[in-house]
């Protein structure tokens, strides 16, 4: 089954120098050992909400302005999408995650028929 | 005829068929013999008749389903499951109570599929909509479905995490069975089997998690007093009431010995404490023994543990007990200016009892009437007009 893992934090949470300067290295090894399992088939770190565009057509209107689409506490700043057995082993892969100790991630199963 | 009562919850159809039965046995002993046991063969072939009279009744489903599952609990060995993680109901109740899903959920799934209770009973007992109950039942399969919930008991690793779900759920369907919250029958025996049995399985299963003893023992404890918990009219009996020579001696001395059994872990926990409390009541020969002191020390305890305005108000009765009704009601009359328990029966009622203990009539009767306005079942209701009754009598 395929999980979306959406990596959220809240941006404007301090972490001290010592935890920001881990985040890329846990992150990096976060990937390499989920790669390695075959459970992580792609993914990327997103530049920050302030660089989000909203898109709507209404009405024959395009509507263009800065986003992002939903003024949340925590925004998205990253995702993965995962192939699991199951819900448990995605929620593990999750929890392993750097940004899980301090942000929250979802994971949102894909459609099928 | 209390245990066919019991089991059927209906007093028309338990006569009958204990009728019945009487004319199976005029006509069958004189040509057989008396058998060893008349009691016993009498109440089988009444049960057996009670069955098969609900198996015929369509209209009567709910009570088909409750045929079933008392019919599973009594066909069982008294020794329990050996089977361990093979059963299915284990697999069952720990994908029902994943965390996935939303703990209403948990509960909901929970008696639909291993209680066998209907949409409309679980919705009458968390009181919402029979519309919203399905939707919710609905949506948690979905989930479990789109999300793929793994259909298993979980990993050793995750076990004890997870337990801690299944024990509330256990919790509340015991609780369903031993006090509908809506609806004229008070005790629903079949229910609280079921429970007893899932809980049972649970300490086999997990032999080291004293809160899995905690609860069982606790389950036990109250048990053993559902015979007489109601009377001949489905009428509340009080605990200082109650007929304490026909509390099951049996079960309760397994209840003590599960706790125990607990207590030896040393690693306490809420149901722990309240099968402790349970234990003082069940072990004192008449209410005049009860431990109030100890009683309310370990209300302190839950409170603690579990910090709740209904504990509290527990407490405040024990208080009460151990140190006069003026002392109780003072805490009482704390809980109601916090507004916590508004619209919770009990909070009127016990506060109308302390009143009428301290000769405060008029108040008490006032105390009474409000809390005759939120009472949610008949037999509630009954037993709160009779005291108003007695009030006016007693002019």
């Amino acid at each position: 089954m395929k999980y979306m893992m959406l990596v959220c934090a809240d941006e404007s949470i301090e972490l001290s120098d010592e935890e920001q300067a881990q985040i890329g290295p846990a992150t990096d090894a976060w990937v390499t050992e989920m790669d390695g399992r075959g459970v992580r088939l792609e993914g990327h770190q997103l530049r920050s909400a302030a660089d989000a565009t909203t898109v709507k057509v209404r009405g024959g209107d395009l509507l263009i302005a800065d986003g992002p689409f939903a003024e949340t506490k925590e925004q998205i700043a990253g995702f993965d999408l995962l192939e699991c057995a199951d819900l448990d082993e995605a929620i593990e892969v999750a929890s392993k995650h750097p940004v899980a100790r301090f942000g929250v991630l979802e994971l949102r199963p894909f459609w099928t028929d | 005829m209390a245990a066919l009562i019991g089991m059927t919850g209906d007093w028309d159809l338990a006569e009958e068929c204990a009728q019945d039965a009487f004319a199976q046995a005029l006509k069958t002993w004189p040509r057989d013999g008396v058998p060893r046991r008349p009691g016993a063969w009498l109440t089988t072939v009444a049960r057996n008749r009670a069955l098969d009279r609900l198996r015929r009744g369509a209209a009567e489903a709910a009570k088909l389903r409750e045929a079933a599952t008392l019919s599973r609990a009594h066909d069982d060995a008294p020794g329990g499951d050996d089977s361990g993680i093979r059963d299915d109901r284990l697999r069952l109740i720990f994908t029902c109570c994943h965390p996935a899903l939303p703990l209403e959920a948990r509960v909901a799934l929970t008696l639909r599929t291993l209680a066998g209770l209907t949409t409309a009973e679980i919705a009458r007992a968390f009181m919402v909509g029979e519309e919203t109950m399905a939707k919710r039942l609905v949506r948690a399969k979905g989930k479990i479905r789109d999300a793929r919930i793994p259909y298993r008991v979980p990993p050793a690793h995750l076990l004890p995490e997870r337990t801690a779900g299944v024990l509330g759920v256990l919790y509340l369907l015991f609780n369903e069975g031993y006090s509908a919250s809506a609806g004229a029958d008070l005790v629903r025996q079949g229910l609280c089997a079921e429970a007893i049995r899932l809980a049972r399985a649970l300490t086999e299963l997990m032999p080291d998690e004293p809160e899995a003893l905690g609860l069982l023992a606790l389950m036990y404890l109250h048990d053993a007093r559902r015979a007489t918990r109601v009377d001949g009219s489905g009428d509340l009996v009080r605990l200082e009431d109650q007929d304490r020579t026909r509390w099951d001696r049996a079960e309760i001395e397994e209840g003590t010995r599960v706790l125990d059994a607990a207590l030896r872990r040393s690693r306490p926990g809420p149901y722990q404490v309240q099968a402790a409390i349970a234990a003082c009541h069940a072990t004192a020969a008449v209410p005049a023994d009860t431990d109030w002191a100890q009683i309310a020390q370990l209300y302190g305890r839950l409170a603690a543990l579990l910090p709740s305005p209904v504990v509290e108000l527990n407490r405040a009765v024990a208080v009460a007990m151990a140190d006069g009704p003026a002392a109780g009601l003072a805490l009482v009359e704390a809980l109601g200016a916090a507004g916590a328990l508004s619209g919770y029966h009990l909070l009127p009622a016990t506060r109308a009892d302390l009143l009428l203990r301290l000769g405060r009539r008029d108040e008490a009767a006032a105390s009474f009437a409000a809390a005759l306005d939120l009472a949610a079942t008949d037999a509630e209701r009954r037993y709160l007009t009779r005291r108003l009754a007695e009030l006016s009598d007693r002019q």
